[in-house]
């Protein structure tokens, strides 16, 4: 196999390959031994530390969070995408007077960071206007802000990446703003940007663990609740790792249903015009990503 | 108004604290991204196999519970004792270092194979062919993401404030504390994110016009 950076290996680089690979597998596996004979020399892996996911009432409890989890996530996740549809339009619009604001609100929801932004809802709001706003509501409104801004520029450059005969075309046959809007921009934009939007719900997921620090009972704040039992040992190591790989496995099937999608998609007749081809696009999906 | 010059002192120290984070954070992550992207592009199975596992158990654990380990189950191992702020930078090095390994290896990959084949072919050696053609090009396509990356990092790091690292998102508890408008206090931290955030996302958009590459 020819990459960019190596060529094939002939018979002295495959021997040093092979040395590499055995003398890397080596480092690697000590890093994780040690690892894991800290755990053990801790006695994080003594019975008693495990015992509490044999017991019906914790598993409810887990339950109980992860469906707290799930249920903002998918409140979240809808009401982002009716935002960003909705800024997405305002930003697209041909009037000054909705563009601009439309344009600085998703600039400033994008710059400021959503953990600042539950806080002035939860927090800042209470305490400031005396208006009281739930764990779950202020958690759920600084998702839709934060990631619907995040989205409504993803819509945008999905609609300004198509090639501009489509809606000249569409007007050409006499159709109104809206119509080649609706029946002619969007379900393509959709269907070039699906991935996007998929990848960008997965950070949905994620950051609904932010809820653990305004102490909305989700599946991290249960974990910090039972890592503290101390009739069962404080067992918070156990805890995070069996949380850890709940929220990893919920994450991958997302992700691996967006993957699913772009094969499907790209396998598709019309999907070579509508490829986003827009850099600032590119750059956009890494930023989603990250946060 | 009142609400920020009173409390100077603790803005100040606070985004001190903001600042400082994201530069060791920052720089820590660009080299541990950089070795794990060597991994992943590298000829060698084994070490391929575990940047990819490493990329995607760190880009699918939210950097709550990241900083969650750190914070709470960190200190159960009895390694080295490492303050509250060592122990956020480190999970925000790791976290992000996931982030900057897929932009730099995507980038590489925007290169293509025929470059390496002709520099190959004219007898450049793989330092040659690496820092002369491949590198150059692959640095244009890397730098407008890693400055994305970065501003998340930079966002990111209020999240330490919740595992009680003095940090610009925890203003609003010593707000709260000295009896201050918290809504006010924490409209002040948001304009404080807006001017570090905005000239950065300006610099980003500039890089992205200028570098890059239609293919």
């Amino acid at each position: 196999m020819s990459s960019v950076l190596y060529d094939v290996p002939g018979p002295a680089a495959r021997r040093r390959n092979t040395l590499i690979g055995v003398l890397g597998t080596l480092v690697i596996v000590a890093i994780l031994g040690f690892v894991l004979y800290r755990f053990f020399a801790a006695g994080q892996f003594s019975p008693r530390l495990w015992e509490w996911i044999l017991y019906v009432n914790i598993q409810y409890l887990l339950l109980d969070a992860l469906l707290a989890t799930l249920s903002a996530f998918a409140v979240a996740a809808v009401l982002s995408l009716v935002f960003g549809a909705v800024f997405a339009g305002g930003r697209l619009s041909d009037h000054g007077w909705i563009r601009g604001p439309a344009t600085a609100v998703v600039e400033f929801f994008r710059a400021i960071p959503l953990l600042v932004l539950i806080f002035i809802l939860y927090y800042g709001i209470s305490r400031g206007l005396g208006i009281d706003i739930s764990a779950f509501w202020a958690l759920v409104v600084g998702l839709m802000l934060y990631n619907g801004s995040v989205l409504a520029e993803v819509f945008r450059s999905g609609v300004r990446s198509l090639p501009r005969g489509q809606s000249e075309a569409a007007y050409a046959l006499g159709m109104r703003k809206t119509q080649v809007m609706t029946t002619v921009l969007l379900p393509q934009a959709l269907r070039a940007m699906l991935p996007t939007i998929l990848s960008q719900l997965v950070v949905v997921l994620k950051d609904t663990a932010l809820g653990f620090i305004i102490l909305y009972p989700e599946l991290l704040y249960q974990a910090r609740f039972l890592g503290s039992q101390t009739q069962l040992g404080a067992p918070i190591l156990p805890v995070a790792l069996v949380i850890a790989a709940i929220y990893i496995a919920m994450c991958l099937l997302l992700s691996g249903l967006s993957k699913l999608l772009e094969r499907r998609l790209s396998r598709g007749p019309k999907a070579g015009g509508t490829a986003p081809r827009d850099p600032e696009l590119q750059s956009l999906v890494g930023s989603g990503a990250a946060q | 108004m009142d609400v920020l010059f009173d409390n100077l002192d603790l803005y100040g120290v606070a985004f001190l604290g903001t600042i400082e984070l994201f530069v060791l954070a920052g720089i820590g992550s660009l080299i541990l991204g950089l070795l794990i992207a060597a991994l992943r592009v590298s000829p060698v199975p084994a070490l391929r196999v575990f940047g990819t596992l490493y990329v995607n158990v760190l880009r699918n654990t939210p950097l709550t519970l990241v900083l969650f380990f750190f914070a709470f189950a960190y200190p159960r191992l009895g390694l080295v004792d490492l303050s509250f702020f060592a122990l956020a930078a480190t999970g925000l090095t790791l976290y992000t270092a996931a982030f900057v390994c897929e932009v730099i290896r995507s980038g590489v990959n925007t290169v293509p194979v025929g470059q390496a084949e002709a520099s190959r072919a004219l007898g450049f050696t793989f330092t040659q062919t690496l820092s002369q053609v491949v590198l150059p090009q692959a640095v244009r396509a890397v730098v407008p993401p890693m400055t994305n990356i970065q501003i998340a990092l930079l966002k990111n790091t209020t999240i330490a404030a919740g595992f009680s690292v003095v940090e610009a998102g925890g203003i609003y508890a010593s707000l709260s504390e000295r009896g201050y408008n918290v809504l006010i206090g924490l409209l002040w931290v948001a304009l404080g994110f807006l001017i570090l955030v905005v000239p950065l996302t300006l610099l980003q958009r500039r890089l992205d016009a200028r570098w890059s590459v239609s293919r």
